[in-house]
């Protein structure tokens, strides 16, 4: 169903409160056709609310939703074919094969028995699964679930794609792939709206980024254009041994143009409007009997973005997203 | 027909995991045949007691095994999250759940069967009216299932579906009329018999194959399917409210 619409995703004003608590308050943004749209928060900020009144699992107490134009307020149902979700946890049925999975994906969409079976094939080669097509989804590894559960996803061809946290408990080797696949299907001209606690993979693979915080969306913007500002700031990280008491003030005193975080563990992080006079900062260092091991420039981030937006320090964020079971 | 294919799958992949499930067939045959036996000993009559308790082990039969499998099932999907893929899909919510209770509706109808062909072997089942007696336990299985339903619904633990189940199955097996006669009730408790469906199913089953229906059959039937009615719809409400918030 193409409605011919500008925007893939279209949220005007959606609010939804649990009893008295807002969980999204009121926040407004458009995805465009075939971008790759982030949605970051720390955990409990609105994200996972949002994606399901997007997707039809929540009804909004205020605002509207359109998805390719069809209205997903009133209308979930119809939007729904529209759509291929991939929730944070993967919900399929252990008691099925990763054939028989897909298979019955493509079956809750209508697809018929040749044209489910022939894209289940097809998807469970695209996603390296082919070997263990036969196998039961309860003996599949965490990130062979996950690969699944996107394979699931996209059975039916849908032209916009939520993935919720895809790489959040996967392995470094199964989040990478991961990441490809997504790539790959933007590239192949898929909306993708994706939600993750990873602000580096998000900042690698996607067009656009909203920060929401507390159900409010605090930033939206291109990654680009988040991270130029930072570009225009220096910042450098200086690890030492053995940094006498007091150090930071006297650098305070020393620099008056930059500023000095103790990061600890003998790391030091300086910034400043203009370049960082590293041979005299060195010195300054080493004649208060530090011993610097190591100076280096840090690229801006849009970690660097979000700390400064959300006032959320990326350590605590990265705390969360270990506890919630992280390793990517 | 995209509805239907989404229907079809969704009913044998449910059959497949868990009605055609070794522990739940042999639930399905030894549940009524072990009522079957426990009562007709208790009857200390012969085997032509037997149609007398037919009627009620067949609403035993029939009220367990589609009460405890369905209430169950969806709850254990509920709880893995596999049954939001389900509510994600774009099929209507009432194509959705009939698909999810007919696997239900099968199976407790087939239980139902069970002790029919147990007295078969015993006793002269010639005088049954099988016009009469097919569609009421068909009925009987679909109030049930959404009596099933309406459980799932109000939980969130399978334990608490199995204890609420409970809840309602034992005094109906009390209260309906499937062994004890509604007129030898005491009389305070016999409005809370008439709001309760099995006891039409009861009244059916009796005059089908004792011929000593209470009640003229058409109302029977009227009110059980009203109930069936009902059970869904507010089922459903409940669905709309709790599970899509």
């Amino acid at each position: 169903m193409d409605t011919g619409a500008a925007q893939a995703i279209e949220a005007r004003g959606l609010s939804k409160r649990f009893d008295a608590v807002p969980a999204v308050d009121g926040i407004s943004f458009t995805v465009r056709r075939g971008e790759l749209f982030g949605f970051l928060g720390p955990n409990g900020a609105g994200k996972t609310t949002t994606i399901n009144l997007l997707t039809g699992l929540a009804r909004p107490d205020a605002g509207t939703i359109g998805i390719n134009g069809v209205d997903c307020s009133t209308d979930p149902k119809a939007a729904q074919h529209l759509i291929g979700v991939v929730p944070d946890e993967s919900n399929l049925y252990p008691e099925l094969t990763g054939f028989e999975n897909l298979c019955f994906c493509g079956a809750l969409y209508g697809m018929r028995k040749n044209e489910r079976r022939a894209r289940a094939g097809e998807l469970l080669g695209v996603f390296g699964l082919a070997d263990a097509a036969d196998r039961k989804f309860a003996g599949y590894s965490r990130g062979m679930k996950r690969r699944l559960a996107i394979a699931a996803g996209i059975i039916h061809e849908p032209p916009i794609l939520f993935l919720d946290e895809p790489t959040t408990g996967i392995d470094v080797a199964g989040a990478r792939q991961i990441r490809r696949l997504i790539a790959d299907l933007h590239e192949s001209g898929t909306t993708v709206f994706l939600t993750t606690h990873y602000i580096e993979e998000a900042e690698r693979l996607c067009d656009r980024v909203a920060f929401i915080v507390a159900g409010r969306i605090v930033g939206i913007d291109t990654v680009e254009r988040f991270i130029q500002p930072e570009r225009d700031r220096h910042v450098m990280q200086v690890s030492c041994l053995n940094v006498p008491d007091g150090t930071l003030r006297e650098l305070a005193e020393g620099f008056p143009d930059s500023r000095f975080q103790d990061l600890s563990g003998g790391v030091i992080r300086v910034e400043a409007d203009s370049a960082v006079p590293v041979g005299s900062l060195v010195r300054f260092l080493e004649e208060r009997g530090a011993e610097v091991t190591e100076a280096r420039r840090m690229r801006p981030s849009l970690e660097d973005v979000f700390v400064r937006i959300t006032g959320i320090e990326a350590a605590a964020l990265r705390r969360e997203k270990e506890k919630k079971g992280g390793g990517a | 027909m995209k509805g239907w294919i989404a229907f079809w799958n969704i009913l044998l992949k449910d059959v497949r995991s868990y009605y055609l499930k070794p522990p739940n067939i042999s639930w399905g045959l030894l549940f009524p045949l072990a009522w079957t036996a426990m009562f007709f000993i208790r009857s200390g009559l012969g085997f032509e007691s037997i149609p007398a308790i037919l009627p009620g082990v067949m609403g035993i039969s029939v009220l367990f095994g589609t009460t405890s499998m369905l209430s169950v099932t969806v709850t254990f999907e509920k709880k893995g999250r596999s049954f939001e893929r389900l509510l994600l899909a774009p099929i209507p919510l009432e194509v959705l759940m009939l698909a999810k209770t007919s696997g239900a509706i099968l199976f407790g109808t087939a239980n139902a069967f069970v002790p029919v062909v147990i007295a078969a072997f015993l006793t002269d089942l010639s005088g049954v009216d099988w016009a009469i007696l097919t569609p009421a336990v068909v009925l009987i299985a679909v109030s049930s299932t959404f009596l099933g339903l309406f459980i799932a619904v109000a939980v969130k633990e399978v334990f608490e579906a199995q204890t609420f189940s409970n809840f309602f199955r034992f005094p109906m097996i009390f209260l309906c009329g499937l062994f004890i006669p509604l007129d030898r009730l005491p009389v305070f408790l016999r409005p809370l018999s008439y709001v309760l469906p099995l006891t039409y199913g009861a009244d059916l089953m009796q005059g089908a194959v004792n011929h000593a229906a209470r009640l003229p059959l058409f109302l029977d039937f009227a009110l059980l399917a009203l109930f069936c009615l009902g059970l869904f719809l507010a089922s459903l409400r409940n669905i709309r409210r709790k599970w899509i918030l």
